[in-house]
Parts: C-alpha cells; structure tokens; sequence
C-alpha cells in the first residue's frame, strides 16, 4: 500500500452518519404569531412588533398561511399531517429572544416521517424525515459594531420557519450536500420558502459522528447555521477528518457544538452563545392546540404542483431527454417553467433544452441575473428555434440574434424576432439558383484546391463551405451548400 | 419513581442556573420546601393510572384560531424603544454577548 491510498483507505475504515435540521424560512407577509411584516432588509427593529418584543399583555395568534404552508409541505413528503398539533415553548436566554423562550413544537409536530429523493453518488436514494415543525425565528445580534456592548435588531423575531429534520442516513458529505439541494428544490417548488440561501432563508445544522461499519453510533457533534451546499459538504469534511483523526490517535469524540469557518476551512467549538443543556419545554398555555381539517388537506393536496422528481421522468420519457439534462433542467422550478414556456410554443424540446442549458445559463450567469428577468422571454426563444427549424437562419445567426435581443430588452414579443431578422439581413440565403451561382464561383476560382478534393482529399469540402459562405457573407444556409458542392465537385 | 431523593440541593442550583434567578440563602430552606411540596403533588399525579386517558393540551375546549396573513401591525420603534435602557441606530444595545 503506497502512502497515497492511506486516506481513501482510512474512508473505508470509517462510516459517517449525518443527519440534518433545516430550517426553512416560510414565505408569509406577516409572522408566525404577530401582524408584523417580515420583508428582508428593513431598518433595524422597524418590523418587531409588540408580540415580536414579548412586552406584557400580548398575545400570539397563529398565521394560518404558514399553517397551510406546513401542511403542502407535509403532503407532498408523503409524511403524515397531524390532525391536531400543538405549541411547546422552549426556553433559554439569550439577548435576541425577548420572551426568553422560543415557540416550537416539541412532541406533537405539525408533520411527521415523509421522505425525500436525493442525487446520491451511486444514483437515487430516499432519506427518511423524522418530522417537519412550526416555530419561530430569534432576532439578529450584531457584535462587532459597538465597543462593549452586542446590538440587537428584533425584525426576523417572530419569522415562520418550518424546520425540517431528516433521520440519520446520510452516509458521505455529498450525500448531505444532495439532500440540502433536493429540499431547497422541493421548497421553492411548492413555493412555501424563497429559498434565498444568501439572506438566510434556508439554514442547515449537520449532526455528524463516525463509527465502523456496523459498530453502534459514535458521539457526535452538531455543526450549526450553514447556509450553504458548499459549506455543509466542507465542514463535514473536516469535522469527520476531525473525528477519525482524534480516534485513531486514541481521543474520544466529546459531543459538542461547532461553529464552521468558511475562511479557515475547519469547524470550531461555538463559543458566547452557550445554549442551555435543558430547554423545559412545556405546551404554551398561550396557544390553543391546532387543527388540521380534512378540508385543509384536501386544499393541500389539490395544491400540490407537479414535483421536480416527476417532472424529470416526464422529461425523459415525454421529451425523450437523458436524466442529466433533465435534472438540470427541474432543479430550479423557475427555469423549468420558462423551459417549457419555450417547448410550448415552438415545440422543439430538444433545441429548447440546449439553448437554456447553453446561451440562455451563460448569459444569466455572465449578467447576474434570475431568469425570471432574463430579457429574452420564452416566447421569443421559442421563436428563434422555430426560425432555425425552418431555416430561415442558421445556427449562428441564431446566436447573434439572441445576443442581439438580450440586450436591447425593451422589445419583448416574438415578432420582435422576425423584424430582427429582416432589419440585420440575417435571412438565410436557401434560394438554390443563387446558392448554385456562389459554388460555381468558388469551383472555378479554385482549380488547385479542385483537383486535390478530387484526388481523394475529402477534407478539402470543408474549406469550398467556408468560401461559399463567405462569398455569401454568412448568410447561405451551410446544408444546401454542402450538397450542392459535393455535386459540383463530384462532376468531372 | 422517586423524585424525592433526586430533589436535592443540586436540583435547585440548576433550576436558579436555568430561570436565571439569584436566592438569598436566608430565603434558600423556605423555597426548597416550597419546591418539595410542587414535586410531592406531582408525584402523586404521576401514580394516578392514566392509561387510556388522552393527554389534555389545554384546559379550554376550543381550538387555536387562525389569523390571515396580513401584515396589519403598525411598529411604532421609537415609542417601543423610549422604555430600553440604550439604543442606537435603532438597534437595542446590551452588554457583549460575546468574548
């Protein structure tokens, strides 16, 4: 054994289990339990209402938005919707928490069990959920900005969040990656969150220990608040090398609570914000149970989209498209729609998959941009296929012409597209007489290169294209020539 | 279950710990007997056989209603603000939380 193979061998040795919290900020106007608006980037304390600041005399009562969303979450897991479910506070100080206690629900969760398909690295895996649950978000606490003393800004105290809690059968940092991305699709698909990972919408803690194949479950440590798929999969990583490095060396795992830095690359333990081993949680007497009508889960199911999963086998099979591409494709619900948007009305779903997959992502990522505000609407890429299709422009011209589009937004329509067309010239020249007059041009100006396609030199057809073509300035449709010259070429 | 010999001097450093309460020691022997007296009752509900009996959440038959989601609430900051001990920037300060 080389020195090389030693860490893929001490992999092997060893056996991860993750399983991960996720919690998922609900897209409501007002919070869970206040009429406070909960719009991302307000003025400090501007959205914290009297219920969000706990002062005396208030009390909570239940969005029934961020119910239902809780509900088509629960529906479409699979999971079972609990007819009757109820709040639990849970309680601990800290300066972001007025109340001194979080509502949450503890044992009679609003979801329980579901799975959830993932992209394992050896194909599709389903990861069992233990519970999806209500509760609300902790204000925000800024320490760096004031010498001495921590400021505090109460707007997201009081924020829906659903966390979602999976059962430990994740095996590899990949696997947890996957897991993060096929809930953050499945999320913005039933459209109960933004899913917006930079503002915080979605933040995961990884539970993670080692342990040898078949050996019972090591202790394990509890990374928190990742906000993203990169950095949940790296500061697994480390904290499992972290983990089979302190054992192999004779250490013991201590169960602890880490905080990951993304610019040293490792996980630390959590320091301040020493968490209180002993929440006594207790049913609030504020809140009554809640109930979940037959009639809300008939609302939710008659919901329920079309989910990314079935939308990839209905890629496959419909559009008879490779499991790649269609999962690309369904990853962002967004760009599905405007795929299809693009497939209906031209039809072509093979051409509409490669120009969003290639031009379309290119320039979205070149310009930053969401395809919801790409200027190039589907109507008229649907438009530009359709112009290839019936060759009226080549490919090339085609790319020129979406370029041309994207950035003069103002003209939106698919006729915009046509009157393009004539305006640049770009109409392909498939009029068989001129084409003929062009290659009978191009053949006798070039008697030397005749004669060596002649001799067996096919390759030199290529090179009669490339001069018809610019004889044509662009504008010859290259399929026509090309017959056409192996016909000219061919005669003696 | 014997709550009684767990309840011990320990058990009520933890729960001041907990709630975040500071008790005189003069005040310590009349709180902990108060406190036994709590656990006692508890005890005694815990020995009632209360197989088939569905848990009762709440005390009201009645079930949570439910609010629309509209963001109706007027925030007045400055006038929740006038009664905290420091503000700035519209931030609530407090002593540094962290090290």
């Amino acid at each position: 054994m080389t020195s090389v193979n030693a860490p893929a061998n001490r992999a092997t040795a060893w056996e991860s289990v993750i399983g991960l919290e996720v919690h998922v900020q609900l897209r409501t106007r007002s919070k869970l339990f206040s009429a406070a608006p909960t719009a991302f980037g307000a003025a400090p304390n501007t959205q914290a209402s009297v219920v969000d600041l706990a002062l005396p005399g208030v009390l909570p009562v239940l969005n029934a938005e961020a119910l239902r969303l809780a509900v088509l979450f629960g529906v479409a897991v699979g999971g079972e919707v609990a007819p009757v479910c109820r709040f639990d506070r849970k309680n601990y100080f800290y300066p972001d928490l007025p109340k001194g206690y979080q509502v949450s629900q503890l044992d009679e969760p609003a979801v329980r069990g579901g799975r959830l398909a993932i992209d394992a690295e050896d194909g599709p895996r389903h990861i069992e959920l233990t519970r999806a649950h209500l509760e609300e978000d902790a204000g925000k606490s800024l320490h760096d900005a004031y010498a001495g003393q921590t400021g505090i800004d109460l707007n997201r105290a009081g924020v829906p969040l659903l966390e979602v809690v999976s059962e430990p059968q994740l095996r590899t940092p990949a696997q947890a990656a996957a897991y993060f991305r096929a809930l953050h699709t499945l999320v913005r698909y039933l459209g109960i969150s933004d899913g917006n990972l930079n503002e915080g919408s979605m933040r995961c803690d990884a539970n993670v220990s080692v342990r040898r194949p078949g050996a019972p479950l090591g202790e394990r440590a509890e990374i928190k608040n990742l906000n993203s798929f990169r950095f949940l999969e790296k500061a697994l990583r480390f904290e499992i090398d972290r983990q089979v490095e302190t054992l192999e060396a004779g250490g013991v795992v201590r169960r602890q609570t880490l905080l990951y830095d993304s610019a040293r690359n490792e996980t630390r333990p959590m320091r301040g914000k020493e968490l209180s081993d002993d929440y006594r949680y207790f049913p609030d007497p504020d809140l009554l149970p809640v109930e979940v009508t037959p009639a809300m889960l008939d609302e939710a199911r008659a919901a329920l989209p079309e989910l990314p999963n079935a939308k990839r086998q209905r890629y496959a099979s419909e559009f008879g498209m490779t499991d790649y591409d269609a999962g690309w494709l369904v990853a962002d619900p967004h760009v599905a729609s405007y795929f299809e948007a693009v497939v209906a009305a031209c039809g072509k779903p093979k051409a509409a998959a490669n120009w969003v997959m290639g031009e379309v992502a290119a320039a979205l990522r070149r310009d930053e941009r969401a395809i919801g505000d790409a200027p190039v609407p589907p109507a008229q890429l649907a438009r530009i296929i359709a112009r290839v299709a019936d060759q009226t422009i080549s490919g090339t011209a085609a790319k020129g012409l979406f370029e041309t589009l994207w950035r003069q937004a103002d003209a939106t329509d698919a006729e915009a597209v046509d009157q393009l067309i004539d305006s640049q010239g770009l109409r392909q020249l498939s009029d068989v007489n001129a084409l003929e007059a062009l290659v009978r041009e191009v053949v006798a100006a070039n008697p030397g290169q005749v004669r060596q396609y002649r001799a067996g030199k096919a390759k030199m057809l290529g090179y009669f294209v490339g001069q018809v073509m610019k004889a044509s300035r662009g504008k010859a449709n290259p399929r026509e020539v090309n017959s056409l010259l192996r016909k000219a070429l061919a005669e003696p | 279950m014997s709550t009684r010999s767990a309840f011990s001097a320990a058990a009520v450093d933890k729960l001041l710990r907990l709630s975040a309460l500071e008790l005189p020691d003069a005040e310590r022997p009349g709180v902990e007997a108060d406190l036994r007296k709590i656990i006692d009752l508890i005890d005694a509900l815990q020995a009632v056989d209360t197989s088939g009996v569905a848990p009762l959440a709440h005390p009201l038959a009645a079930s949570q209603p439910l609010r629309a989601d509209e963001a109706t609430e007027r925030v007045e900051r400055d006038r929740y603000q006038s009664g905290a001990p420091a503000v700035r920037d519209g931030l609530y300060l407090v002593p540094r939380v962290l090290e």
